[in-house]
C-alpha cells in the first residue's frame, strides 16, 4: 500500500536559515505519525510546506504515491489534506455553523444551505464523537471544543489526512484524553494523522510511529513500540556542545531573588504560571530550560515588571518587589529598573529597542532619565562618549553610532541591547533567549559576556530554549512545562534525557 | 547589491516633494477645468503672496496662526495620537484668553496683560483636550472621534457664550473691543516694508514655538520617551514609559498649543472675540501636520506655504470669481490625501528607481 | 396643546432620521468588513452638491439621485483604493476627503450657479411627500388617522427608502453569504482568508455599498429637506452617524435606534426653542445642539453600553504567511 504522504529530499531555506535539510520520510496510510522536535527543528516549516503555505527550494512531495505539486492550501484541501493550526482560524462571535459554511456557503441565500450543513455536521460529531453543537457561538467553547471545531471543519471539507500542530498545548489533561479517543476513532475510519509535538508522553501515548527532526534534518525514524521516551528525548535534544568557556569556580553569595508561590492567569482564567517558587543568588547564572510557551515568557515579564502576577510575592534584595495594589504595570519596568533589575527581552523588535532609532539613542533606551540633566535635555557628548566606549567593548558593527538599529544584524542588536544594560551595572539580570536571531560568529562572544558578569558577582536568570546554551551557562538549570517548574538541578547532574523528559512535561519522578 | 529600504533623503525629502507636487498637479487640473490657467493663478498667488512685502506680511500673519495649529496637531502625532480637535482647541483657548482681557485689561499693563491672557488662553485650549486624552488612556475612546466632537460641542458652546458677551447695542456677534493694553506690538513697527498688515509679535512667538518644541522632542528625556511611544508602545512599556501619562499630558500640551494659536487673530488681529475666528486653522494644522512630517523646519515652511495659499488665495479669488478661497480648503484636503494618506504611493516606484541606477553604476 | 407638541416631534424625529440612517448603514458595511471609514461626511456633501445640480439642470429629482450614487460610490472607491490596495492610514484618507469635498463643493458650485456657492432652487423638481390612499377617509378617526395620514404616510419616497433599507441590511448582514464573509473580514481576516475568502474584495464591494447607501443621505439632505445645496449642509452628520454605530453596536437594528434617537433630539430642540421649562428656564438653542455631540461622547467613553467594535477593523490586512 502506498503511504498517504512521502517527503523526498524536501530542502527549504529562509535567507541564511536552513529550515529544511533533505528530509525524507513517510507516513503509512491509516496511522497516527508523530513528528517530534524542539524550536527551530523544522517540522511547522515541513508541514506548512505540505499544506501549501509555503514552496520547498527542492525535493517532492507525494500523496499516496502521486507527485505533487501543492501551491496553495486550497490544492492542499482538494487532495484532502486538513490542517488544525495552533492558532485557531475561527471567528469568535459566530457560530461553529457559520465558521465552517465560511467559504463554502452553496449560494446567496445562507438559509437555504444551513439545514443542511447543520445535519452533515451533527452526522460527523455523532460518528467521531466530537461532542459540538454546531449552533454554539465560538467565543463560548472551551478551548478543547474550539479545536474539535477546527477538527469539525476539516472532516467537513473531507480530509483523509489530519495535520495538528501542538495540538495540546492549550488543552487540560482531559481535554487531551479526549481528542486522542477522536484521534483514535478518525484512525479506525482509516483516516491517517500527522501529530506534530514535543511531548514525549503523547508520543508513547497515541502514536504509531515517530519521525524526530533536530536543526531542519530527520535524525530518527522509529515505530513507537520499538522506542522509549529515553531514546526519543536523546535523538529530540542532541549531543551537547564539549567546548567549555572560561569561568570562576562556582561560587554563589548573598539571595538575591526570592519567587514566592507565583501564579498567573490570562483574562480567560487559563492558568499560564501555576506554583512558581525559586530562589536565586548572587554570582551564579540559572537557567530556565523548556520548549517556548510554556511560561517561561511570562515569568521574565513579571520579573522585569513588565506584568502584574495575579498572585504571589517576589522579594528582591530583602524588599517585596512593589506589584501590590495596581491596576497594571504601567510604568513599572522604570521602578524596577531603579532598584537594579537589567532585562534582555527575548522579543528584541518588540520589545527591546526602537527600529527606527539610532543605535546611540537606543544605548539609552530604558535609561533615559538616568542620562538627563537638571533641565531635563540630554547630554549629548556623554552619551557618545558612553555610546562609543560600548559599541567598542562589545564589538558591535558597524561601528556607527547613528545607524538605525534596524538596519543592524541580529547579533549586534543583541550586543547593543546587553551592553546597554550591562553598562547600567544591575544587581540581577534577566535574559530571554539570550541569542535568537544572532549569528553564530557571535554567540561565543555573547556567552563571554554573560559568564564575565556572573564572575562579577551578577545574579543572571536566563531562559532558553535550546539546550547547549543551557549547558553552556548554567550553574543550576530550572526546567519549566506548562507553566510549572518541573525540576531544578546543578549543572553537574546534567542529563539530556532526564532534561529532555522534564521539558516533555513529565514531572520529577 | 539592492536596497529593500528607502535612505532617509528618500523618506524625508524626495516623498514629500512628490506628494506635495500630486496635490498640486490634481489642483492645478480643477483650476483647468474651471476655465483658469493654473500658470496664471500661480503667478498671482506668488506675486501677491510672497513678492508684495504687505502681501508677504499678511502671508506670515496667517502662518503665525498655523504653525501652533501645526504644532498642536505635531505633537500629538509623535506620540501616535491623531488629534481633530485643534479646531475646537483654538476657539475655546480664545475664550480663555477673552476671559483675561475681559478681567484685566483695564488694569493691567501690556507687558502683564499680554502673557496672562497667553496663559489662559493655553489653559483653556488644554482643558478642551484634556477630556478625550484622558478617555483615550483609560477608556481606549478613540480620540479622532471625540476630538471631532468635540469641535462641535465648542461650536455650540461658544455661539452661546459669545452672544451672550455682546455689549448693549452692539450688531457684530462679538464680545467688546479689547482695550489697548491687550494689543500685541505690530511687527511693522520694527520692520515698515510690511506696511499696514497685522503681523505682530506672535510670528516671533510662534518662531520660539518652533525652537522649544524641537529642543523638547529631539532634545529632552521627556521627547525621547515620547517619541517611543509613537513608534512602539510595547517597547516604550519595556523602556518603563507611563503610557497612561503620556497620553494625557501629550493631549494637553497639544490642547494648549491650539489655545495660542488664538492669541494671533484675537488679540493681534481683530481685538475681540468673534464667531468662529478659528475659521478652519485647526484643520490646516492637520495638513500641516502632515506635509512638515511633524518637524520644526517642515511646519515652519508648511505654515508659511500654506499662509501664502490663504493671502495669495484671497486676491486671486478677487481676480478671478471662479477660484474662491474655498478652492484652497480643496487643496488642503488633497495635501492631507497625498501627504498623509497616500505617503508610501511614490515609495515603490522610487526604490525601483534608485536600484536600476545603483545596477548601472555598478555594471 | 401638549398631544400637538408631541405629534409634531414624532413627524420630525421621523423626517429627521433618514440622513442620519442612510449614513450609519453605509458606515456599517464598510466598519464591519474591516475599514475604519471617517469619510462618510465629504461623501454625503458631494452628493448633495452633485444630486442637487444634477437635479436642477435636468429637472428630475430621480436623475440627481442617481447622478448623487455615482460620485460618492467614486469616492468610495478612491477611499478603498488607499486602505486597502495602498494600505495607507484609513482615518487621515477619511479626514483628507471630508476636507477636499468641504471646498470643492462651494467651488464647483459657485462655478455653475454663481449663486455664492450653493445651488439653486428645485421647487418642482424635489421629492414630495407621498399621500397614502385612503387618507382622507381616515383623517377623521382621532390617532389613527393622525398615524396614518402624517407618521407612516406622508412622506417622501426616500424615507420610505430608509426604513425598508433597514429589514434589507438586516438581513444582508446576517443571512446572505456576502454578509458572513464581510463580518468574518472584519473580526478574523486571516480566518477569512484561510477560508479562501479574498479579503481584499470583500472590502473593496463593502465600500462600494457604503458609497452607494451614504449617497442617499446626501441626496435626501438636498433634494427632500432643503431643495438645494449649501455649504457644509451635512454638519457633522457623517460623524454622527459613526456614533451611532457605536451606540449600536455595529448592529443594523439598534443602530438604527440610535439614529432615530438623534432624530429625536434634533425635533426637540427646535420645539425647546424659547419655551420655558420648570426650574431651569429657558434652555438657549445653541445648548441644545450640543446634545447629540455630548451623548456621543458618553458612549464612547464607554458609560452607556459595553461597545465592542469589530475586532479587525482599521488594520489594513497582511497575509502573514
Amino acid at each position: 500500500m502506498q503511504p498517504a504522504v512521502e517527503f523526498r529530499n524536501i530542502s527549504k531555506a529562509f535567507g541564511a536559515v536552513q529550515a529544511n535539510a533533505d528530509v525524507s520520510f513517510s507516513i503509512a496510510k491509516g496511522s497516527i505519525h508523530g513528528v517530534i522536535g524542539e524550536n527551530g527543528a523544522g517540522k511547522s516549516t515541513l508541514m506548512s510546506i505540505l499544506y501549501g503555505y509555503y514552496n520547498a527550494d527542492s525535493g517532492q512531495v507525494l500523496i499516496d504515491g502521486q507527485a505533487q505539486d501543492i501551491r496553495t492550501s486550497n490544492e492542499a484541501i482538494a487532495l484532502g489534506i486538513g490542517m488544525v493550526h495552533q492558532h485557531f482560524m475561527l471567528v469568535e462571535n459566530m457560530t461553529v455553523l457559520d465558521n465552517v459554511m465560511l467559504g463554502n456557503e452553496g449560494g446567496f441565500k445562507l438559509a437555504a444551505h444551513r439545514a443542511g450543513v447543520e445535519a452533515k455536521l451533527r452526522e460527523i460529531c455523532e460518528r467521531y464523537r466530537l461532542d459540538v453543537d454546531p449552533l454554539a457561538t465560538v467565543h463560548d467553547l472551551s478551548v478543547g471544543a474550539q479545536q474539535r471545531v477546527e477538527i469539525l471543519k476539516q472532516i467537513y471539507r473531507s480530509a483523509n489526512i489530519l495535520i495538528l500542530d501542538e495540538p495540546t498545548a492549550v488543552l487540560t489533561a482531559q481535554e487531551t484524553a479526549s481528542l486522542f479517543e477522536i484521534l483514535r476513532l478518525f484512525k479506525e475510519q482509516g483516516k491517517t494523522i500527522i501529530l506534530i509535538t514535543h511531548k514525549l508522553q503523547e508520543i508513547m501515548e497515541i502514536t504509531d510511529e515517530v519521525t524526530v527532526m533536530r536543526a531542519g534534518r530527520v535524525v530518527g525514524a522509529v515505530k513507537t513500540p520499538e522506542t522509549s521516551k529515553e531514546q526519543l528525548a536523546n535523538m529530540m535534544v542532541g549531543r551537547p556542545i564539549q567546548s567549555e568557556l572560561p569561568r570562576a569556580p562556582y561560587n554563589p553569595g548573598a539571595e538575591v531573588l526570592k519567587v514566592s508561590n507565583i501564579q498567573l492567569k490570562d483574562a480567560n482564567g487559563v492558568a499560564l504560571l501555576s506554583d512558581i517558587d525559586f530562589t536565586l543568588r548572587a554570582g551564579e547564572v540559572v537557567a530556565i530550560a523548556g520548549v517556548s510557551g510554556n511560561g517561561q515568557s511570562e515569568l521574565l515579564e513579571i520579573l522585569s515588571g513588565m506584568r502584574l502576577p495575579t498572585s504571589g510575592k517576589v522579594e528582591f534584595l530583602g524588599r517585596d518587589l512593589p506589584y501590590a495594589g495596581r491596576a497594571n504595570a504601567d510604568g513599572l519596568p522604570a521602578t524596577f529598573r531603579k532598584l537594579g533589575i537589567g532585562h534582555v527581552p527575548e522579543d528584541r523588535l518588540r520589545d527591546g529597542v526602537i527600529k527606527d532609532f539610532s543605535v546611540m539613542q537606543n544605548t539609552v533606551f530604558g535609561y533615559q532619565d538616568h542620562v538627563k540633566n537638571r533641565w531635563g535635555l540630554f547630554d549629548f557628548r556623554k552619551i557618545a562618549q558612553r555610546c562609543a566606549g560600548l559599541m567598542q567593548a562589545f564589538d558591535v558593527r558597524p561601528n556607527n553610532p547613528d545607524l538605525r538599529i534596524g538596519l543592524l544584524s541580529g547579533g549586534n542588536q543583541q550586543k547593543v541591547v546587553i551592553a546597554r544594560e550591562v553598562a547600567a551595572r544591575p544587581k540581577m539580570m534577566l535574559v530571554g533567549q539570550p541569542t535568537r536571531g544572532v549569528d553564530i560568529g557571535t554567540i561565543e562572544s555573547i556567552h563571554t559576556q554573560l559568564l564575565r558578569l556572573r564572575d562579577e558577582g551578577v545574579a543572571i536568570l536566563l531562559s532558553s530554549v535550546e539546550l547547549e546554551e543551557v549547558r553552556a551557562l548554567a550553574d543550576r538549570i530550572l526546567v519549566m512545562s506548562g507553566g510549572r517548574i518541573t525540576g531544578i538541578l546543578p549543572i553537574d547532574e546534567f542529563d539530556t534525557t532526564r532534561i529532555g523528559l522534564l521539558m516533555g512535561g513529565l514531572h520529577k519522578s | 547589491m539592492k536596497k529593500t529600504e528607502l535612505p532617509r533623503w528618500a523618506t524625508g525629502f524626495a516623498l514629500p516633494i512628490l506628494n506635495l507636487l500630486s496635490a498640486l498637479l490634481v489642483a492645478g487640473l480643477v483650476i483647468h477645468l474651471l476655465g483658469e490657467s493654473p500658470s496664471e493663478s500661480l503667478h498671482i498667488l506668488i506675486d501677491s503672496a510672497i513678492l508684495d512685502p504687505e502681501g508677504l506680511g499678511y502671508t506670515l500673519f496667517y502662518a503665525s496662526t498655523f504653525i501652533f495649529a501645526g504644532l498642536a496637531v505635531s505633537i500629538a502625532m509623535q506620540a501616535g495620537l491623531f488629534n481633530i480637535g485643534a479646531e475646537g482647541q483654538m476657539y475655546v483657548g480664545g475664550l480663555g484668553l477673552t476671559l483675561a482681557v475681559l478681567a484685566f485689561d483695564a488694569h493691567l499693563p501690556g507687558w502683564l496683560m499680554i502673557p496672562v491672557a497667553m496663559i489662559g488662553a493655553a489653559l483653556f485650549g488644554a482643558l478642551w483636550s484634556f477630556l478625550p486624552g484622558y478617555l483615550q488612556a483609560k477608556r481606549g475612546s478613540h480620540v479622532v472621534v471625540t476630538t471631532i466632537m468635540f469641535n462641535f460641542i465648542a461650536a455650540s458652546l461658544m455661539n452661546y457664550v459669545i452672544l451672550k458677551m455682546i455689549p448693549e447695542g452692539q450688531q457684530n456677534p462679538a464680545s467688546r473691543v479689547f482695550a489697548d493694553s491687550a494689543s500685541l506690538p505690530l511687527l511693522n513697527k520694527i520692520f515698515p516694508v510690511f506696511g499696514d498688515t497685522p503681523l505682530n509679535i506672535s510670528f516671533l512667538l510662534a518662531i520660539a514655538a518652533l525652537v522649544v518644541y524641537g529642543v523638547i522632542v529631539w532634545r529632552s528625556s521627556w521627547g525621547y520617551k515620547l517619541r517611543a511611544t509613537g513608534l512602539n508602545t510595547h517597547a516604550a512599556h519595556y523602556a518603563g514609559v507611563r503610557i497612561d501619562r503620556m497620553i494625557i499630558v501629550t493631549m494637553l500640551a497639544s490642547g494648549a498649543l491650539a489655545g495660542l494659536g488664538a492669541v494671533n487673530s484675537v488679540m493681534g488681529s481683530t481685538h475681540y472675540l468673534s464667531l468662529n475666528f478659528p475659521a478652519g486653522a485647526g484643520f490646516v494644522g492637520i495638513a500641516i501636520a502632515l506635509m512638515g512630517r511633524q518637524h520644526p523646519v517642515g511646519i515652519f515652511l508648511s505654515s508659511v506655504l500654506f499662509g501664502a495659499l490663504i493671502q495669495g488665495g484671497f486676491d486671486l479669488s478677487l481676480e478671478k470669481p471662479n477660484i474662491p478661497q474655498e478652492t484652497f480648503i480643496f487643496i488642503q484636503g488633497l495635501i492631507i490625501l497625498f501627504c498623509g494618506a497616500m505617503e508610501n504611493f511614490y515609495a515603490p516606484a522610487l526604490l525601483k528607481l534608485i536600484n536600476l541606477t545603483r545596477t548601472s553604476k555598478e555594471a | 396643546m401638549e398631544d400637538f407638541h408631541i405629534a409634531s416631534i414624532v413627524v420630525s424625529m421621523i423626517r429627521n432620521a433618514p440622513v442620519l440612517m442612510f449614513a450609519a448603514m453605509a458606515g456599517l458595511f464598510a466598519e464591519r468588513s474591516g475599514v475604519v471609514d471617517i469619510g462618510l461626511e465629504g461623501k454625503i456633501l458631494a452628493s448633495a452638491f452633485v444630486s442637487a445640480s444634477v437635479a436642477y439642470v435636468t429637472q428630475n429629482p430621480w436623475l440627481g439621485i442617481l447622478a448623487g450614487v455615482g460620485v460618492s460610490s467614486a469616492l468610495a472607491m478612491v477611499q478603498a483604493f488607499v486602505s486597502i490596495t495602498q494600505k495607507g492610514n484609513q482615518l487621515v484618507c477619511g479626514i483628507a476627503i471630508n476636507i477636499a469635498m468641504s471646498g470643492l463643493t462651494f467651488v464647483l458650485a459657485q462655478f455653475f450657479f454663481h449663486e455664492g456657492g450653493r445651488t439653486p432652487d428645485l421647487r418642482e423638481a424635489r421629492l414630495f411627500d407621498v399621500t397614502l390612499p385612503g387618507t382622507e377617509l381616515l383623517s377623521n378617526i382621532p390617532f389613527i388617522g393622525w398615524l396614518y395620514g402624517h407618521v407612516i404616510g406622508g412622506q417622501s419616497v426616500l424615507v420610505y427608502l430608509a426604513f425598508l433599507l433597514v429589514p434589507v441590511v438586516h438581513w444582508t448582514i446576517y443571512h446572505s453569504r456576502f454578509g458572513l464573509r464581510l463580518r468574518a473580514c472584519g473580526e478574523n481576516p486571516h480566518a477569512a482568508d484561510a477560508a479562501g475568502v479574498s479579503v481584499e474584495r470583500t472590502r473593496y464591494l463593502a465600500m462600494l455599498v457604503a458609497g452607494v447607501l451614504c449617497s442617499f443621505s446626501g441626496a435626501y439632505l438636498a433634494i427632500v429637506q432643503s431643495g438645494f445645496f449649501l455649504r457644509d449642509m451635512s454638519a457633522g452628520a457623517g460623524y454622527l452617524a459613526l456614533s451611532t454605530l457605536v451606540f449600536g453596536n455595529w448592529r443594523p437594528l439598534h443602530t438604527v435606534l440610535g439614529c432615530l434617537m438623534f432624530g429625536l433630539f434634533g425635533a426637540i430642540q427646535i420645539q425647546l426653542e424659547g419655551v420655558e421649562l420648570p426650574v431651569v428656564g429657558s434652555i438657549p438653542g445653541s445648548l441644545v445642539q450640543m446634545i447629540p455631540y455630548v451623548v456621543t461622547v458618553i458612549v464612547l467613553a464607554g458609560l452607556m453600553a459595553k461597545s465592542v467594535a469589530p475586532k479587525a477593523i482599521g488594520k489594513p490586512f497582511v497575509k502573514s504567511r
